[in-house]
């Protein structure tokens, strides 16, 4: 995935100035910024739910800002996005809710394919027990854990992760975080995780990409970054 | 001169109201067709609703015999209590408060509904998942909302005109048969038909403007609450513009 020369405006706040990162196969990269900065505006430009004002976006090889919408469809199957607020359905269970982008990316698969394949994304995640369930009867963790299952059931080669700690206690944060690096080494996806939480930065990043002032302004590993002397660099490991 | 801020307010809701009519009827014949939904939604919106528009039904013919009794027994014309209280039912008064119920039940759920799925990202949700959410949740709500309401409407009038039948018999001894030939002997062509086609108006009315208000809700629980709540008020508004533009229509038609 490549971005380059990104520009996002809303009125006169201008949120993405000129921002390009690249993101390589099986890479794990944590963009961070600060609240507002524009990260999860960034995340939704490239998954095609924003439209960027300037600036290209190629996703598996498809420039995502002039494709068609069945195009972008295509795109978006080979694409998982993790959402903020897990944006699990309500009036559907965990099986419908895993069920919903099988059906509906017109995946030609058997019922009996389909019911292996949610119960092997709910294995994943430690849920099984919880197929039946309504979203309402999940704690924080667990819809967490089953959002991100039905981002797996596609088995994309890209997941967007949009804040995925934010909410959770420590403990919780802790694991959703291992969860994340462990389905990305069982599966070899690419991973692009929005965050400011520097505990899932530290654990989860092979890169940090820092978001200030709508760009890229700085990037390197985690440790490379914490011993940094630039005052707006430095600001967040303190 | 700069028109006052609430004005502005308002013309920007109408205009953003037609726009989003204007961009459902050019989804609503493009595949993909939503069946399933569609079948979904005339249930919750059409089934679900018949205890309460039956019970509100009853309690209306009933009534309305009661309230109408005295006065037609003043002037010594009771015996057209059920052709008055059936033209009244049929003509005005079935259609209109069937569809303030309907607005209030119907119009305020899937403005909470979509106004909730809205701020808990559920409908982005859909369209990363392959899914034009405009078409799954818009388009199947308006169609089930348009064509389940004329439903729930002639429902609700045979309940009505029930009501009334019982509310006859409180006072005096009427067979269900000369009662109902007194309704229908005295009903016209053009006394049910303006109504019944108004239904289809009122219906797409609610529903519509409760998309509306669900799918551009903002700013958390606060403004589902508010879309809900708008939602009710705007499309109530609606239902009595558009009796009046229906009953200025039948009367150049002369159908009154």
């Amino acid at each position: 995935m490549s971005i380059s020369h990104l520009y996002k405006s809303f009125g006169n706040n201008h949120v993405l100035n000129d921002f390009s990162f690249t993101l390589h196969k099986g890479e794990n990269v944590v963009v961070l910024g600060k609240s507002g900065s524009g990260k999860s505006v960034l995340i939704k430009c490239i998954i095609g739910l924003l439209e960027p004002d300037e600036g290209t976006i190629e996703v598996l090889g498809k420039n995502i800002t002039q494709i068609s919408r069945a195009d972008l469809d295509q795109v978006r199957a080979k694409v998982g996005f993790l959402f903020q607020s897990n944006a699990l359905y309500d009036s559907m269970t965990v099986r419908q809710n895993l069920e919903f982008p099988l059906r509906r990316h017109w995946i030609k698969v058997s019922q009996q394919e389909v019911n292996q394949m949610v119960t092997n994304a709910l294995e994943d995640v430690g849920l099984l027990h919880t197929i039946d369930m309504m979203p309402a009867e999940l704690s924080g963790g667990m819809r967490k854990r089953i959002a991100l299952a039905r981002t797996l059931i596609l088995k994309p080669e890209i997941i967007l992760y949009d804040e995925p700690t934010t909410g959770l206690d420590p403990i919780t944060a802790r694991e959703i975080i291992e969860l994340i690096v462990r389905i990305q080494r069982k599966y070899r996806t690419s991973s692009l995780i929005i965050s400011h939480d520097m505990t899932c930065v530290r654990m989860a990043a092979d890169r940090v990409i820092m978001l200030i002032d709508g760009r890229c302004y700085a990037e390197g590993r985690f440790e490379e970054l914490q011993k940094s002397t630039d005052p707006k660099v430095k600001q967040f490991f303190e | 001169m700069a028109l006052p801020l609430k004005t502005r307010e308002f013309l920007a809701e109408t205009g953003g109201t037609a726009r989003f009519a204007g961009r459902f009827f050019s989804e609503v014949f493009r595949p993909r067709y939503e069946l399933a939904e569609f079948v979904r939604q005339c249930y919750i919106i059409g089934y679900k609703s018949l205890p309460l528009i039956g019970l509100t039904g009853f309690i209306m013919g009933l009534v309305l015999t009661m309230q109408l009794r005295p006065s037609l027994l003043r002037y010594g014309v009771e015996s057209q209590l059920p052709a008055m209280v059936g033209i009244a039912i049929v003509r005005e008064i079935g259609p209109v408060i069937t569809a303030l119920i309907f607005a209030g039940k119907i119009g305020s759920s899937i403005g909470a509904e979509l106004g909730s799925m809205k701020v808990t990202e559920q409908i982005d949700a859909m369209e990363v998942s392959g899914t034009n959410p405009f078409k799954y949740l818009v388009v199947t709500r308006v169609l089930a909302g348009t064509f389940m309401l004329p439903v729930l409407v002639m429902l609700s009038d045979a309940i009505s005109l029930y009501g009334s039948y019982l509310g006859v018999n409180i006072h005096g001894v009427t067979s269900f048969r000369l009662f109902y030939m007194q309704v229908f002997n005295n009903l016209s062509f053009g006394d049910v038909l303006p109504a019944f086609i108004k239904c289809f108006f009122f219906g797409f009315a609610v529903a519509i403007i409760g998309c509306y208000k669900g799918y551009h809700s903002s700013k958390g629980t606060e403004g589902v609450g508010r879309s809900a709540n708008s939602a009710v008020v705007a499309s109530s508004t609606m239902i009595f513009v558009i009796d009046l533009v229906v009953v200025q229509i039948t009367d150049v038609l002369g159908l009154n």
